[in-house]
């Protein structure tokens, strides 16, 4: 089973209502980042913040795979993670502004929000670092024999980092149920991944470790969807770990303050006119004539009441406590 | 002498380096192709070639590894961490194995690597891209520590540790990339253009190592300072109106405790200040080497102003940062005494 697969099979089928669903999440996390980056062209959110912009699919196509009780981990690139695993906008939005209502009452910021109650196991600052964490909590759900995977995303730079492949090997021995994702947006930075990373098929990663791998589009919402689901079921199996590649784009610069000269606006355009995976599911519902425009407009104006008042609350929610930036540190007595 | 920032100084300062010496190469996150998150690479894949400036992979034990297996064997590697933030997962590597390849080896190998890495804090960047982890490596016996706080002695320390037959770490204070920040942080900061420590030689000079350097002269106290926290003093020193000496360290170890001792045997009275936080930091072997050396010439108990106990956080930018109000206060303080 060592050699890694690439398929994609017949389109998976889908009904109505979860098209709607999907288009509705996705829209969602596009919207939210599109606000987040005016406040931040407004000065509202400060220091580094990095869009999801154009990888919608991969975490909305995951999290309808996944079951309540899975866990998600992930690294810096994280406001669609959070929206994802349903938590509040809001919260979410506050934290980006450093506000005493954000997720980290406003110590962690863009990259570090948390949420126990979603499962959310965070946002890291770290490149590489959520991997190897995820095996950790992977572990304690075999431990705890509770039947939930770890879901681990990081980026295609965060694949060459050494813990990664140390937490491929003690996951595949000991045949840990965690999901690993690898969001092959094509870019490190400024660095596209042909410089820095010898092969670039990064499904085969797992290979020496006989962790299953697969290339998926992930620009089509369903192609992840089907794919989570087998990786998902193995896991849960007991039968350890899948690496799932997920061939994506990011359509803004790494973070804010990334202009991204390193590309070419024609490669940009060509990927937003004709793999947007939002205009994708957007085709899928109207060709099957489950909705029409009227439908999906009131779709985006649900989704932008919601970020509309996330920028509000964020701006409303009233700076944290300066007492705040000395708890926390260790366990108070 | 053209006028540099420090970007452009520790650019130019690479350039001169590779340009003399065939075995000097340069790598790390980003800084072929595109240059550096910072820029300080720009222009050198284009100009020395894709063999001598090139990407490295995010893998900074493997960078750091590289680069001194590269040492060992006669080249004279440049590695970039892209932010000091990230330089953990090459620790093993710089404090296991670059550290301690001189003296395992009774001086049979060395490890000739320069690692620069941006430190320190005030540009909002919360845990992950605010630290300064310099404690964390000079208290490692086999490593040389510098910090420049201006353009001069930023090309001309990083030349001396490019030549440098030690593995040398180069703390780049990249709030001061721009201009000499002085904490006051609603104010604009001007451009190092207007700076005279911009004025930059285009060639080949050394600032040496172990070499402090006396920026302000004054008779009340003495002022240990390092990077940002050079030009905080100063303002500071004017703030609370008080005569004080301001040195910057520009190298911590091998620290010059002449200059130190000399200073703080006149003025009686020490403020050490350092952004990282304060327990185990440098500032605490600073007063520790002082009270040894000059215990009979205080006249008051010696002040550390420090950043907190605490990671950096996102919010609370300027609570976090010792600022010249925080130091103008330790001054006072410390006149009192
Ligand atoms: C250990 C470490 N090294 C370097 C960095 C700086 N850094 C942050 S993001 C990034 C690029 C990561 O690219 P990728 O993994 O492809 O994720 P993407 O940004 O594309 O989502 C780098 C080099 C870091 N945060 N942590
Ligand atoms: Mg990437």
């Amino acid at each position: 089973m060592s050699e890694a697969s690439t398929s994609r099979a017949k389109p998976p089928k889908a009904t109505a209502a979860e098209l709607t669903g999907y288009y509705r999440d996705m829209l969602l996390i596009r919207r939210f980042e599109e606000r987040a980056g005016q406040l931040y062209g407004m000065g509202l959110i400060g220091g580094f913040c990095h869009l999801y912009i154009g990888q919608e699919a991969v975490v909305i196509g995951m999290q309808a795979a996944m079951k309540e009780g899975d866990q998600v981990i992930t690294g810096y690139r994280d406001h669609g993670h959070m929206l994802a695993c349903g938590m509040d906008a809001n919260g979410v939005m506050a934290e980006l502004t450093g506000r005493a209502g954000g997720y980290s009452r406003g110590k962690g910021g863009s990259m570090h929000m948390f949420s126990r109650e979603k499962n959310f196991f965070g946002g890291h600052g770290i490149v590489g670092a959520q991997v190897s964490l995820g095996t950790g909590i992977a572990f304690a759900n075999k431990y705890r024999k509770n039947g939930a995977v770890c879901v681990a995303y990081f980026g295609d730079g965060a694949a060459n980092q050494g813990q990664v492949y140390e937490s491929f090997n003690m996951a595949a021995l000991w045949k840990l149920p965690v999901v690993y994702i690898v969001e092959n947006n094509q870019y490190a930075m400024g660095t596209a991944i042909q410089r820095s990373t010898s092969e670039t098929h990064l499904y085969k990663r797992g290979v020496s470790f006989n962790i299953p791998g697969e290339e998926v589009d992930g620009m089509d919402v369903l192609a992840v969807r089907e794919a989570g689901k087998k990786a998902l079921a193995r896991a849960r199996k007991g039968e350890g770990p899948t690496l799932l590649e997920m061939k994506t784009y990011r359509y803004r610069g790494h973070s804010m303050s990334d202009p991204a000269k390193y590309r070419t606006r024609e490669e940009v355009d060509a990927m937003r006119s004709h793999h947007d995976p939002i205009e994708h599911v957007k085709t899928l519902l109207i060709d099957l004539g489950h909705a029409d425009e009227d439908a999906l407009k009131e779709i985006d104006r649900e989704v932008r009441a919601i970020v509309v008042a996330s920028a509000e609350f964020a701006q409303q929610s009233p700076e944290p406590d300066p007492a705040e930036l000395m708890t926390d540190i260790l366990v108070e007595a | 002498m053209p006028a540099m920032n420090m970007i452009q100084a520790l650019n130019s300062a690479m350039d001169v380096m590779m340009t003399r010496d065939p075995n000097v190469l340069v790598f790390g996150e980003d800084v072929g192709y595109f240059g550096g998150v910072f820029r300080a690479t720009e222009g050198l894949q284009k100009k020395h070639g894709l063999t001598r400036c090139f990407d490295a992979p995010i893998a900074e034990g493997g960078i750091v590894a590289a680069a001194i297996g590269m040492g060992a064997y006669g080249l004279r590697p440049v590695i970039e961490i892209q932010f000091a933030d990230y330089i953990y997962p090459g620790y093993d590597q710089i404090v296991s194995e670059a550290a301690r390849l001189r003296y395992r080896s009774a001086g049979d190998f060395t490890a000739p690597l320069t690692l620069r890495t941006p430190y320190g804090g005030g540009i909002f960047g919360g845990q992950t891209h605010s630290q300064s982890p310099e404690a964390l490596f000079t208290h490692v016996a086999g490593i040389k520590t510098v910090v420049p706080s201006n353009p001069y002695d930023a090309k001309g320390l990083l030349i001396a540790a490019i030549e440098d037959d030690d593995p040398v770490i180069i703390f780049e204070p990249k709030r001061l990339y721009n201009g000499p920040f002085d904490g006051w942080h609603e104010n604009p900061v001007s451009p190092w253009a207007k700076h005279p420590d911009s004025e930059v030689p285009e060639g080949h000079y050394t600032v040496p190592l172990g070499k402090a350097k006396v920026v302000r002269e004054g008779n009340d106290l003495t002022v240990l300072a390092y990077g940002t926290m050079v030009h905080v003093a100063q303002a500071a020193a004017v703030h609370a109106g008080v005569d004080a000496e301001v040195i910057d360290l520009r190298t911590l170890i091998p620290i010059d405790i002449e200059t130190v001792v000399a200073s703080v045997k006149k003025t009686g009275r020490c403020v050490i200040v350092h952004e990282a936080t304060r327990t185990s930091g440098f500032g605490a072997e600073l007063s520790a080497l002082v009270q040894e050396e000059c215990f009979y010439h205080l006249e008051a108990p010696i002040a550390r102003v420090t950043g907190w106990d605490t990671p950096y956080p996102h919010a609370f930018e300027w609570e976090y940062f010792p600022g010249p109000q925080r130091v103008a206060d330790a001054m006072k303080r410390v006149m009192e005494g």
